[in-house]
């Protein structure tokens, strides 16, 4: 029997997870921030809501998803045995739209006519342009200009959802100028328009909200486990960008003390050049995006653009509850670095039959570690976050093969 | 004290609309900011307002987000802004000056020295738009402690139950957001402007100035009707980066002659 601990109590009531979180927006947003907490604390407990949450979580998302013993994996590393979560086999081929579904269900019934979004990968571009199809909202999704041109297949696919794509060019054109952007529309259209941001960032509620949609993937994987085997992993392993996936995995488990839970950052080309998105390992606590958390900055304050080879884990930022669990030590923090993820890309391919997405490769790096620290009475549950098809191009790319 | 009060003052007892120029700290360099703000003191500008260039400027428009990428390109930091306030101050004792930015580069410089070294070269308040009430403690504390105005943002989306709250540790002014958009955008119809500027008057007992979206002098005469002071941003830093110093200059002279004689 676990008892409730701090961990999993965050936030309070201002939103603060420790120092970090909180609600740094523009007056104009502030009434619509507030707006949104109060709508989301009632349906979070309404159960009207959570039934179609669960409905729709099952017949068109597909959950719940299976657990997976990836045992040719676990032989190759010679340790621990491996397991995955699947949410790459959710619909949109991702862990995203579990988010998306839970705030466009949300915006229908705070009466919001138009849902925008930001998207780095175009994962959760995809998945809101999604589920807005479904409930017949309009979508208007914010993409960077770089990661328009990096990841075609999804902007062709948000097209054909139809949802209307804005390439944005101010910065360097990635995920958190997108997000600038995005928030400037809202601060423009603030009545009509719901935000449905993709991670555990941004203003309270976000970072609480998109956690507690994402965390079904913990609760079952948890339930699986215990299913299965009999008991819970040693560890719990999830990429981090923003952090949804791994935020998702990890609070189901913040009460299980025996559980390490353990985020991989992107190291891009490695820590110690300027080019990698490690927020927690290179950063440090600053504010952006509406909330104060650990930052890719400079000196001044000025915030410096992340890079990895996968463009869903390029943001400078991480969501506020890891900061939080980062400090207080509940969670581990690691990375992988663009080359590792590469090689786990074309390793998890051939052993598993599973193309992973850029972003998991990275987690499955440091599992590779992992398993020989454990051991083989070790067990290691890792979420398979999202599928590779998105980053064939990509990945073509880097490994100099002409399509 | 700062010299916030006495110009608002003379203002009042003139009953004349007051005008408020924007310059990017920094856009293109440090010299030609200082060249517009001494310029800008002299065609009449009542305040200006010093832009403090940040990478992400989340509320502003094209216009700006170029002057800040412009700005950074040029090397202006934080400290850079001061060492302009205290130059600025050798031959303008008494025009105030308010530091208008976000709120990462104010905590990375350390709120408390922020403010103590922002008072010492002769700042007189900060607009930071994205530390709300919920949010400024820390930040309105070392603000206080020493001597600078807190200028906050109400906006037309702020309601008659928040209105208190955003404008009860406000100082100096309150600066009326005349539309829901970023800076540059376009503003709000004038008679919703009239009844927001006297609702925040009401509520604050401060002046109210009004901004986002004023960029000619019959639209600055309309403001300057129904509100204590008009803010012209966008409009200056798009006639200096495309036209110069001289022009930018006289632009902000036709404004602020419009505002000036608005009643």
């Amino acid at each position: 029997m676990t008892q409730p601990n701090a961990f999993s109590q965050q936030p309070d009531a201002e939103g603060r997870f420790g120092q970090f979180g909180g609600r740094y927006v523009a007056e104009t947003l502030m009434p619509n921030i507030l707006a949104l907490e109060e709508a989301y604390e009632h349906y979070k407990n309404d159960p009207d809501f959570i039934a179609e949450f669960d409905e729709f979580s099952r017949d068109f998302v597909g959950r719940p998803s299976p657990l997976y013993f990836a045992e040719r994996l676990t032989e190759e590393f010679g340790g621990a045995k491996i397991w995955f979560k699947r949410d790459e086999l959710n619909h949109t081929g991702a862990h995203k739209i579990n988010n998306c579904l839970g705030q466009v269900l949300l915006a229908k019934r705070m009466g919001k006519t138009r849902i925008i979004a930001e998207t780095g990968a175009g994962q959760h571009g995809v998945a809101t342009a999604t589920v807005a199809a479904r409930f017949g909202l309009p979508c208007e999704v914010f993409m960077g200009a770089t990661d328009v041109k990096r990841q075609k297949p999804n902007v062709f696919r948000m097209n054909l959802l139809g949802a209307k794509i804005h390439a944005v060019t101010s910065g360097r054109g990635t995920l958190k100028d997108a997000m600038n952007e995005a928030l400037r529309d809202w601060v423009t259209y603030p009545d009509e328009t719901f935000y449905v941001i993709g991670t555990v960032a941004g203003p309270h509620p976000y970072p609480a909200m998109v956690r507690d949609f994402q965390s079904v993937i913990g609760r079952e994987a948890r339930e699986q486990m215990l299913e299965r085997i009999g008991r819970l992993p040693d560890a719990a392993v999830a990429c981090i960008g923003g952090g949804s996936n791994a935020m998702g995995l990890f609070h189901p488990f913040l009460e299980d003390e025996g559980v390490r839970l353990i985020g991989v950052e992107a190291a891009g080309k490695g820590l110690d050049t300027p080019d990698h998105a490690a927020s927690l390992n290179g950063g440090r606590p600053g504010i952006l995006h509406g909330n104060k958390t650990y930052l890719l900055q400079d000196e001044d304050g000025q915030i410096t653009e992340g890079h990895s080879i996968s463009a869903g884990l390029d943001y400078p930022g991480i969501g506020p509850e890891h900061a939080f669990l980062h400090d207080v030590g509940r969670a581990e923090y690691r990375s992988a670095t663009d080359a590792e993820a590469l090689e786990m890309f074309q390793l998890c391919s051939q052993k598993e039959g599973i193309i992973p997405a850029l972003e998991p490769a990275h987690a499955l790096a440091r599992v590779r570690d992992l398993a020989k620290e454990l051991g083989k009475d070790g067990v290691i549950l890792m979420n398979m976050c999202g599928r590779g098809d998105k980053d064939v191009f990509s990945v073509a790319e880097a490994l100099g093969v002409e399509l | 004290m700062t010299r916030l009060a006495p110009t608002f003052a003379a203002l009042k007892s003139d009953n004349r609309a007051g005008f408020v120029a924007y310059v990017m700290a920094g856009d293109p360099d440090a010299d030609t900011t200082l060249k517009m703000m001494q310029g800008l003191a002299d065609k009449g500008a009542d305040v200006l307002e010093l832009g403090v260039p940040f990478t992400d400027p989340m509320a502003d428009g094209p216009t700006i987000q170029r002057a800040a990428i412009r700005a950074l390109e040029s090397g202006m930091t934080l400290k850079g802004v001061l060492a302009l306030v205290k130059r600025f101050r050798e031959t303008h004792k008494d025009t105030p000056v308010v530091l208008m930015g976000y709120a990462n580069p104010f905590f990375a410089y350390g709120f408390e020295k922020f403010a103590s070294d922002a008072a010492a070269a002769g700042a007189d308040g900060v607009i930071c738009v994205d530390i709300p009430p919920e949010e400024d403690t820390e930040f309105r504390s070392a603000l206080d402690a020493n001597g600078l105005s807190f200028v906050r943002l109400a906006a037309p989306t702020t309601d008659d139950k928040r209105l208190p709250q955003v404008v009860a540790h406000t100082s100096g002014f309150v600066y009326y957001v005349s539309t829901t958009g970023v800076t540059g955008a376009g503003s709000g119809a004038t008679g919703d402007i009239e009844a927001a500027v006297a609702r925040v008057r009401a509520a604050s007992g401060l002046p109210v100035a009004v901004g986002f979206g004023v960029k000619t002098p019959e639209r600055a005469q309309e403001i300057g009707k129904v509100a204590d002071t008009v803010v012209v941003g966008s409009a200056i830093v798009e006639e200096l980066a495309t036209k110069g110093v001289d022009q930018a200059l006289h632009l902000a002279g036709t404004l602020a002659d419009a505002a000036h004689s608005a009643r």
